[in-house]
C-alpha cells in the first residue's frame, strides 16, 4: 500500500514519518514512535483507553487518522509527567488508588486533564458526565473521579492566581 | 492446620495501613508493559478467519488467495494440528466422581463443523498488523447451515437440534449437592415460594483484551500472554505442543483486567506457540474487541428454579435449586464446575436444614461460559437473597427481620451441605449496614418522590461467599473432581544488602499484592515495604504457582508468602542469636530490628543479618550461607467472607429507567491488610454487578447470530452510570490461616445483583409488580409497568418475567 508523509510533534518532540493513509494515530504513536503508554480497548470509540491531546483537545486516537495529525501537537500521557515529576492528576490518581490493573488510567488522565482545561473547578456531576467516555472495568470509578475532584482542588490556587 | 501453627510475628504497623501502591507509579506515567507493547523483531501477525454462522458444516476452505498475498507466511486450518504439532484438544480440568460429563473435543481451529459465531476456522500469519487482517478477509470459506441450539430450555427438548451429534444429546452433566431432607422441608413448610429466576448471560469485558506474542526460542519457547494462569498455560502449552515443561517458559505481563475471563487455556495461545514453533519467527495475536465479545468466554446464564418452603414465624424449612446452565457451545477449563461453586454457598447466611442443588449444563450454539468475577457465588447470592425478599413479603414479614431469624450465629458452622463455615459475624454487619441509614428519612424521601411520580426502593443482601481455592484435598480429584491441586508458592528472597525480592505463585493483575505482599514481608522482616520486590506471573523465574482468580490470592498466595518470610525470620533470628550471643527464641522484630528482647539497643538490621549471611565467616554451626527460602501452603480450608449491602433506586414509570440513588457495601474479609485496595476491589465489585442488574447483557438472536458484539450494544457502566459507593467493614479473623484474611475480589459482584433488584422491586410493589428478572433495563420495567397496568400485577403470577429483548 503507498505511503504518505506525516509530520507532526508529540510530547514536544518532532517526528517525520511515511504512513499507510489507513494508521490510526493510536497505532502511529504505539507502533510507529513506540509511545506504548496510550492503549487500544476497543473498535468503536466507546472506552477511551487511547485517549490523548490534539492541539490541546481530548481525543480517542483510534478514530484519528495519523494524517490527520498532520502538522499538529499531540499529547500522551509519556507526555504529562515522569515518576521524578508527577502531573497533579498522576499525583492524585496514585493518592486515591485511581486505577488497579492500570490499562483505562492513561486515557482516564488524558480525559481528566482535558476536562480540567475547561472546567478547572468540576463538581462530581461535572466529573462523572466528562468520563462518560472513558470505561473502567476494575474501579467502579469512585476512586477515579474522587482523584480528578482532589487533582483540581490541588491545581485550583495555582489557576486562580495564573 | 490451626493459627497456633506458626507464631506470630511481632509487626512494624505495616500491616493495616492504607499505602500508596507500589504498582502505580509505572501504571500512571504510561510505562506499564501489557503484551500489545511487546513486538519483538521479525514479529508475525496472525489474524482469524472466524465462523460467520452458529452451527454449520465447514464444506470446504479456500485459502491459496490469501497465501499468495505478499508477507504473509502460513494460513493454517483446522487440517493442520498434526502438521503443527498440536497434539490433543484443549483441556477440560473437571472429572467429578461418578459424574459423567459429556465433553466434545474442542480443537484450537474448527475441524469439520463451527459450533458457534466466531469459532476460528483458520489463522492468517504473516507481516503487518493491517495486512494480515486484510489477508484473513481472502480466505474463502463455504458454510452449509445447520440447525441451532440457542434457548437454553428448548435445547433439552427431544428433536432439538444437536450441537454435537455425536454425543447424542445436548445434555452435559447433572449433577446434585444435597444436604438434609428437602422433600420433608416443603411438606413441614407453611408457606412454599416458588420462582424462576434468570441469570443473564454477561461478559468479563476486561478493558484490555486478550493478546498473545509467542517466541521460538533454539529449544523450547516463551509465550507471553495476558493471562490470569501463566503457569497453567505452562504445563496445558507442554502437553498439547509435547515440550518438556521446562523448555517452555510462560510470562504474564503486565494485565489489564481479567474477570475470570483469563482464567483459561486458549487455543489461541496453543496455536501461536505452536505456529511460532514452526516458522521459527516469533507470531503475536491481538485479539479486537468484536472478537473478545464473540469468543471471549462468557459468564453467568442460567434459568434457576427456586423453591423455598418457611414457617409461618419465618423459619426456613428448606431451599430446592434446580439451575439449567447454558455451557454454550464447548467445555473450557472449568465450564461445567462454575454452577457447581454456587451450590457450596446454596445456604447464604442461613442455618437452613435441607437444601438441595441439582445442576443440569447444557450445550447450546453460543459462546462457551466459563468463570466470571463471582463464578457461580452470584448466581447462587442472587437466587436466595432475592427468593428471601419474595418469602419475606409471602409471609409478611420484614425483609431484615427474616434474614436475622434465620442467620447462622456460631462459627464454626457446619451446613447441611457439609460445609464448615470459618468465621462469621451475620448479625454484626448487618447493623453496621443500618447504621448508614436513616429509615424515617428515607420513608420521607420515598413519600416526596410518590408526589413528583417517582418511585423509590431500598433491597438488601446478606451474603457469605467461599473462597480462597484450595484446598486440593476438597477441590482435587478425589474430592470435587479438579485434576489439579490448588495450593500456593511464596519464595523470599533477601539479597546482600539486606532488601528482598518475593515470588508469588498468584499473577494478580490489579489487585495490588505488589504491595499488601510488601507489606506483610516488611512487617516479619524488619525492612522498608519500597525495598521488597514482588514477583509474579512469569514461569521462569519462581516456583509453580496457581493463578490469580476465586478471591484466593491473599488468603491462599499470602498465606504461602507469610510462611516462607516466617522461615526466613527464623534463620535471621538464629543469626541474630549466634552473633549477639542470646537465645533465638529471645530476638524478636522490633522498629526495623531483630533485637533481643528486653534489650532494644542491642539488635541487628537486615541489612546487617544479610551481611553476615552472605559472608558466612562466623554463622552457626552448619548453617548454610544465604537467606532464601519457600514455602508451599495448602489450607485447610476455604475461607468465607460475609457482609450485607443496601441499594436505593429511583424508578421512573414514566419510561422504565432505573438510577441507583446510594449503595452501602459492609463486607468482612477478616483484618485489613490495605483497606484502601479493599474498598476499591468492592468498588469494582459492586458496579460490575450494577452493570450485570441493570444494563449488560450478551444478547443472541433465534438464528445464533451475536447482536451485542461491541461496546456500542454492549452496555458498560460509565462514571455517568453509577454512584460513589459507600462502604464500612467490620473485621472477622478466619482461623483458617495466619493472617486471618478471606477474600474481597468477588464480593462486591457477588452482593449486589440481589440487592438491585429487590430494591427495584420493592420501588415498583405500589405499581402492582412482585417480581422481575434482570436486566432491569428501561424496556423490561417499562414492560412490566404496562403489564402490571393492564392486569393488574405482574412478576410471579406468570413465573417469568424474563421477556426477550429486542435489544
Amino acid at each position: 500500500m503507498s505511503r504518505v508523509p506525516v509530520s507532526l510533534e508529540v510530547n514536544g518532540t518532532h517526528y517525520e514519518r511515511e504512513v499507510e493513509p489507513r494508521t490510526l494515530l493510536v497505532h502511529f504513536l504505539r507502533d510507529d514512535l513506540g509511545l506504548t503508554g496510550t492503549h487500544v480497548g476497543c473498535d468503536t470509540s466507546n472506552c477511551g483507553a487511547c485517549t490523548c491531546h490534539l492541539d490541546g483537545d481530548a481525543v480517542k486516537s483510534c478514530t484519528v487518522l495519523a494524517v490527520q495529525a498532520d502538522g499538529s501537537a499531540v499529547k500522551t500521557i509519556e507526555g504529562m509527567g515522569t515518576e521524578a515529576d508527577l502531573h497533579p492528576l498522576q499525583e492524585a490518581f496514585w493518592a486515591h488508588h485511581g486505577l488497579q490493573c492500570g490499562y483505562c488510567t492513561p486515557g482516564m488522565i488524558m480525559a481528566s486533564a482535558d476536562l480540567l482545561a475547561r472546567n478547572p473547578n468540576p463538581d462530581e456531576a461535572a466529573v462523572r458526565e466528562a468520563l462518560g467516555g472513558n470505561l473502567c472495568r476494575c474501579t467502579g470509578y469512585h476512586n477515579i473521579v474522587k482523584a480528578v475532584l482532589a487533582a483540581a482542588e490541588a491545581t485550583q490556587p495555582r489557576e486562580v492566581s495564573a | 492446620m490451626s493459627v497456633a501453627d506458626e507464631p506470630k510475628t511481632t509487626g512494624n504497623g505495616f500491616v493495616g495501613r492504607a499505602m500508596r501502591r507500589k504498582e502505580d507509579p509505572r501504571l500512571i506515567t504510561g510505562r506499564g508493559r501489557y503484551v500489545d507493547d511487546l513486538t519483538p523483531q521479525g514479529t508475525l501477525w496472525c489474524a482469524f478467519v472466524r465462523s460467520t454462522e452458529a452451527h454449520a458444516r465447514i464444506v470446504s476452505i479456500d485459502k491459496s488467495e490469501a497465501e499468495a498475498l505478499p508477507g504473509v507466511h502460513a494460513v493454517y486450518t483446522g487440517e493442520d494440528m498434526e502438521a503443527l504439532g498440536i497434539l490433543d484438544a484443549l483441556p477440560m480440568a473437571w472429572v467429578p466422581p461418578e459424574v459423567e460429563v459429556r465433553n466434545a473435543k474442542h480443537w484450537p481451529l474448527a475441524r469439520g463443523e463451527v459450533k458457534f459465531v466466531g469459532d476460528p476456522i483458520a489463522v492468517v500469519i504473516g507481516e503487518g498488523r493491517y495486512a494480515m487482517q486484510d489477508a484473513a478477509e481472502s480466505v474463502f470459506v463455504d458454510l452449509e447451515p445447520l440447525p441451532v441450539a440457542i434457548d437454553l430450555e428448548a435445547a433439552l427438548r427431544d428433536g432439538a437440534p444437536l450441537v454435537h451429534e455425536e454425543l447424542g444429546t445436548n445434555r452435559v452433566h447433572d449433577w446434585t449437592l444435597a444436604g438434609g431432607d428437602v422433600e420433608a422441608a416443603m411438606a413441614e413448610a407453611d408457606v412454599v415460594v416458588e420462582r424462576r429466576i434468570v441469570n443473564h448471560r454477561t461478559a468479563g469485558a476486561p478493558i484490555e483484551t486478550r493478546g498473545v506474542v509467542a517466541e521460538p526460542r533454539g529449544v523450547g519457547m516463551t509465550l507471553t500472554s495476558s493471562t490470569q494462569v501463566p503457569h497453567f498455560v505452562r504445563l496445558f502449552l507442554a502437553l498439547l505442543l509435547g515440550e518438556s515443561e521446562e523448555k517452555v517458559r510462560v510470562i504474564a505481563p503486565e494485565v489489564g483486567g481479567g474477570f475470570g475471563t483469563k482464567l483459561q487455556v486458549c487455543g489461541e495461545e496453543v496455536l501461536l506457540a505452536a505456529a511460532a514453533r514452526k516458522l521459527g519467527r516469533p507470531c503475536k495475536w491481538i485479539e479486537t474487541r468484536s472478537e473478545n465479545m464473540m469468543v471471549t468466554h462468557h459468564g453467568r446464564d442460567q434459568i434457576d428454579y427456586v423453591k423455598m418452603g418457611a414457617k409461618r414465624d419465618g423459619t426456613v424449612t428448606g431451599v430446592h435449586v434446580k439451575i439449567l446452565a447454558d455451557m454454550g457451545a464447548y467445555l473450557m477449563l472449568l465450564t461445567p464446575t462454575i454452577p457447581s461453586l454456587g451450590a457450596f454457598v446454596m445456604s447464604g447466611c442461613y442455618a437452613f436444614d435441607a437444601v438441595q442443588t441439582d445442576i443440569t449444563g447444557v450445550y447450546t450454539n453460543k459462546c462457551p461460559t466459563d468463570a466470571i468475577r463471582g463464578a457461580g457465588r452470584p448466581e447462587a447470592t442472587h437466587m436466595i437473597e432475592v427468593t428471601m425478599d419474595q418469602l419475606a413479603h409471602e409471609l409478611g414479614m420484614d425483609r431484615v427481620e427474616l434474614r436475622r431469624k434465620n442467620f447462622i450465629t456460631e462459627f464454626p458452622a457446619e451446613t447441611a451441605l457439609g460445609i464448615v463455615y470459618d468465621s462469621g459475624d451475620y448479625h454484626g454487619s448487618l447493623d453496621k449496614l443500618l447504621e448508614h441509614f436513616d429509615v424515617e428519612a428515607f420513608e420521607r424521601e420515598k413519600a416526596d418522590a410518590a408526589k413528583a411520580g417517582k418511585r423509590l426502593g431500598v433491597g438488601y443482601s446478606t451474603y457469605t461467599e467461599i473462597c480462597g481455592l484450595a484446598p486440593s484435598r476438597v477441590t482435587g480429584p478425589q474430592g470435587f473432581g479438579l485434576q489439579t491441586g490448588l495450593w500456593e508458592s511464596g519464595m523470599v528472597r533477601v539479597h546482600f544488602t539486606g532488601a528482598v525480592t518475593a515470588y508469588t505463585g498468584c499473577s494478580p493483575h490489579g489487585q495490588g499484592q505488589e504491595t499488601t505482599f510488601a507489606q506483610i514481608i516488611a512487617d516479619r522482616l524488619g525492612v522498608d515495604p519500597a525495598n521488597v520486590e514482588i514477583m509474579h506471573g512469569d514461569t521462569g523465574t519462581g516456583p509453580h504457582g496457581l493463578g490469580t482468580y476465586g478471591s484466593r490470592t491473599t488468603a491462599v498466595g499470602g498465606e504461602a508468602i507469610v510462611r516462607a518470610t516466617n522461615k526466613v525470620a527464623d534463620k535471621a533470628k538464629r543469626i541474630v542469636a549466634h552473633m549477639l550471643e542470646a537465645a533465638p527464641e529471645d530476638i524478636e522484630v522490633e522498629d526495623g530490628k531483630f533485637s533481643v528482647k528486653g534489650s532494644p539497643g542491642k539488635g541487628m538490621t537486615m541489612a546487617e543479618i544479610a551481611g553476615a549471611a552472605f559472608i558466612p565467616d562466623n554463622l552457626p554451626e552448619d548453617m548454610e550461607p544465604g537467606l532464601e527460602e519457600t514455602a508451599f501452603y495448602d489450607p485447610s480450608n476455604f475461607v468465607f467472607p460475609f457482609g450485607a449491602h443496601a441499594a436505593i433506586v429511583e424508578v421512573d414509570p414514566e419510561t422504565g429507567r432505573v438510577d441507583v440513588r446510594r449503595y452501602v457495601a459492609v463486607d468482612d474479609c477478616g483484618p485489613a491488610i490495605n483497606p484502601t485496595i479493599i474498598d476499591g476491589q468492592v468498588h469494582g465489585g459492586v458496579v460490575h454487578s450494577i452493570g450485570q442488574a441493570l444494563y449488560e447483557q450478551v444478547h443472541y438472536d433465534e438464528a445464533g447470530q451475536l447482536v451485542t458484539g461491541t461496546f456500542v450494544d454492549y452496555c458498560l457502566p460509565s462514571a455517568a452510570d453509577v454512584p460513589s459507593i459507600e462502604t464500612d467493614r467490620t473485621e472477622t479473623p478466619s482461623p483458617v490461616n495466619q493472617l486471618g484474611v478471606k477474600g474481597i475480589g468477588e464480593a462486591g459482584t457477588i452482593a449486589s445483583t440481589a440487592a438491585i433488584t429487590n430494591a427495584v422491586i420493592d420501588a415498583l410493589r405500589p405499581e402492582g409488580i412482585t417480581f422481575i428478572n434482570m436486566p432491569l433495563t428501561p424496556v423490561r420495567v417499562w414492560e412490566a409497568l404496562n403489564e402490571a397496568r393492564e392486569t393488574g400485577s405482574a412478576g410471579e403470577a406468570r413465573r417469568d418475567g424474563d421477556r426477550r429483548e429486542t435489544t
